[in-house]
């Protein structure tokens, strides 16, 4: 028994350690946004000090130039209505093409399986010339294109939990003469929220996140988080440490805040969606 | 129910469809066809039958160069990562207290975006270089083992979770009986744990395997190919093709249709193993 107390205090210690370890980049970051740009590069290790604490002009600064509020705007605005679309109309689509079974409705839930394994360098320059041609490539048209985009594995995960659910339900529904609207909001789309919640949460980490898309699609007017980061980098020793390291902790905040509200769902739709995908 | 809802097509499938065929479908075939043709916008494409293809290899060796470092990247990460993170998740299951929190820190690298990984590994790397007078961009050794640790930072939480939903599904009983039978420690973890956490090895590995064979974000903010592209991985590689110097998008269409066959390749084995798991179980 004093073995495995001696163990499990060896396996704390260990994890604890480690613990701060993965802790330690974001910290880093943190500490060194508060420092003046020349002072980070050369020393990214040492605590402010009187001589290099700038108080919080790196975020004024960086804000100035990436326009921070602006692409915080951008990317809530997309990545909230392509969610939202995305939850929805593939929903509606995977119980549409699993309950109505046809050649063609077979046919196009394999195109949406397919469209799962194709890397995006595959459509990236096609892709771009068409949203240009299509006048998709505005912060709402882009909606559109994640729509087209995420529907494969969308789809996908959601027709694999239509097929689990019993048909009874949805016929009594039809009896109690409900149209088939009426019949997914009120009967199936209640029975699918789990899944929901998985897609919504996949499909949140995966566009919040995105660079190129948006990049080659909007990105010379419209800068969404990502692209402003990627902006700073400028030229070869032009690079702004100081705003960098302001930005860094301003991307990070609001995803740690929206993680440590929702781990249970998103840890939960992580497992769920790797055992599907 | 299948007639009245067959009439609801329009409502309910086409607006996917819709954005479907021209956010994917399009631009697939379109992308598959430019790759046999000349071109630097769509409207001026020449069809030049397989002299794309033949320049990837002839023009320079950036291609062969690139595919050489992903795939020595891929298979130093997904070992690494899998191994770590099943040792951490060995760990998380032994009751130790304090298990959730140490679990939701090890998780949240996962949720950071791949371009502002980048540029904390840079900074950290930089930072530890920095006394040695050299840079994460002085030699493409530096490039290679800052992005395994960065890929081993930010999925080793991702696969921990997946291991961890394995590990408690083998019943208490197993081991307890084994104990009971004078089974030691490793022969344990050889004969009862690892043959059961077998599926969630299979899931980890493709993770690993396809996020690390695709990656763009992180390459491009960390080193973005530097030293002179020596640490460029396939993806970076393609879109410098396509953007880098202007009369090469036929080339770099061609290099994408080849990346996306191995993409495909690896999701077919995938499949495959898969599916015999499954007959098999």
């Amino acid at each position: 028994m004093r073995t495995r107390k001696l163990w499990q205090a060896l396996g704390f210690c260990l994890l604890l350690a480690l613990a701060v370890l993965f802790l330690a980049p974001v910290l880093i970051v943190l500490m060194n946004s508060f420092k003046g740009r020349f002072y980070i590069a050369d020393a990214p290790f040492s605590l402010p000090d009187a001589a290099t604490f700038v108080g919080l002009d790196n975020y004024q600064n960086g804000i100035g130039k990436t326009g921070f509020p602006l692409a915080f705007g951008y990317s809530l605005f997309i990545t909230v209505c392509s969610v939202g679309l995305i939850v929805l109309l593939c929903a509606m689509t995977a119980w549409y093409i699993t309950r109505i079974r046809t050649r063609w409705t077979l046919a196009l839930y394999y195109l949406f399986v397919f469209s799962m394994i194709v890397p995006f360098q595959m459509v990236m320059f096609t892709l771009s010339k068409v949203a240009n041609l299509l006048r998709l490539d505005n912060p709402v048209g882009i909606v559109f294109i994640y729509l087209g985009f995420g529907s494969g594995l969308s789809v996908f995960m959601f027709s694999g939990f239509v097929k689990g659910v019993p048909l009874e339900i949805e016929e009594a529904a039809l009896i109690d003469s409900c149209s088939p609207p009426e019949t997914f909001f009120h009967v199936v789309f209640p029975v699918l929220r789990p899944t929901a919640v998985t897609v919504a949460i996949l499909n949140t980490m995966w566009i919040w996140n995105d660079y190129l898309l948006p990049y080659l699609v909007i990105g010379n007017r419209y800068r969404t988080i990502p692209i402003a980061v990627q902006y700073l980098r400028g030229g070869y020793g032009s690079q702004d440490m100081g705003a960098m390291m302001a930005m860094l902790v301003l991307t990070i905040l609001p995803v740690v805040i929206f993680y440590l509200f929702m781990q249970k769902y998103i840890i939960k739709g992580v497992i769920a969606g790797a055992v599907k995908g | 129910m299948q007639k009245s809802l067959k009439k609801y097509f329009p409502l309910f499938v086409l607006p996917t469809l819709a954005a479907f065929i021209l956010a994917f479908l399009v631009p697939f075939l379109m992308g598959l066809y430019l790759s046999f043709t000349r071109f630097t916008t769509v409207s001026d494409a020449r069809f030049v039958a397989l002299s794309n293809y033949q320049e990837i290899f002839t023009a320079n060796a950036d291609f062969l160069r690139a595919l050489w470092f992903t795939v020595r990247f891929t298979v130093v990460s997904v070992i690494t990562i899998n191994l770590f993170a099943f040792l951490l998740a060995l760990l998380l299951t032994r009751s130790i207290p304090g298990t959730n929190l140490f679990r939701t820190i090890f998780f949240m690298p996962n949720l950071i975006g791949g371009i502002v990984l980048g540029y904390i590994w840079q900074l950290i790397i930089n930072g530890v270089l920095y006394p040695f007078g050299v840079t994460l961009t002085s030699s493409a050794a530096y490039g290679f083992w800052g992005l395994i640790v960065l890929m081993n930072w930010q999925l080793i939480g991702y696969m921990m979770i997946i291991y961890i939903a394995g590990l408690q599904n083998i019943p208490d009983e197993l081991n307890e009986a084994a104990a009971i039978d004078g089974a030691t420690g490793w022969q344990r973890l050889t004969k009862i744990t690892l043959p059961m956490v077998m599926p969630s090895i299979t899931i980890c590995t493709f993770l690993t395997l396809t996020n690390s064979f695709k990656l763009f974000d992180q390459n491009l903010a960390l080193t973005s190919g530097a030293p002179s592209k020596r640490t460029a991985m396939l993806a970076l590689d393609i879109y410098n093709t396509f953007y880098g110097k202007p009369g090469f998008e036929g080339v770099g269409q061609a290099k994408a249709v080849l990346f996306f066959l191995m993409v495909g390749l690896i999701a077919f084995v995938q499949l495959l193993l898969t599916r015999r798991r499954e007959v098999e179980g």
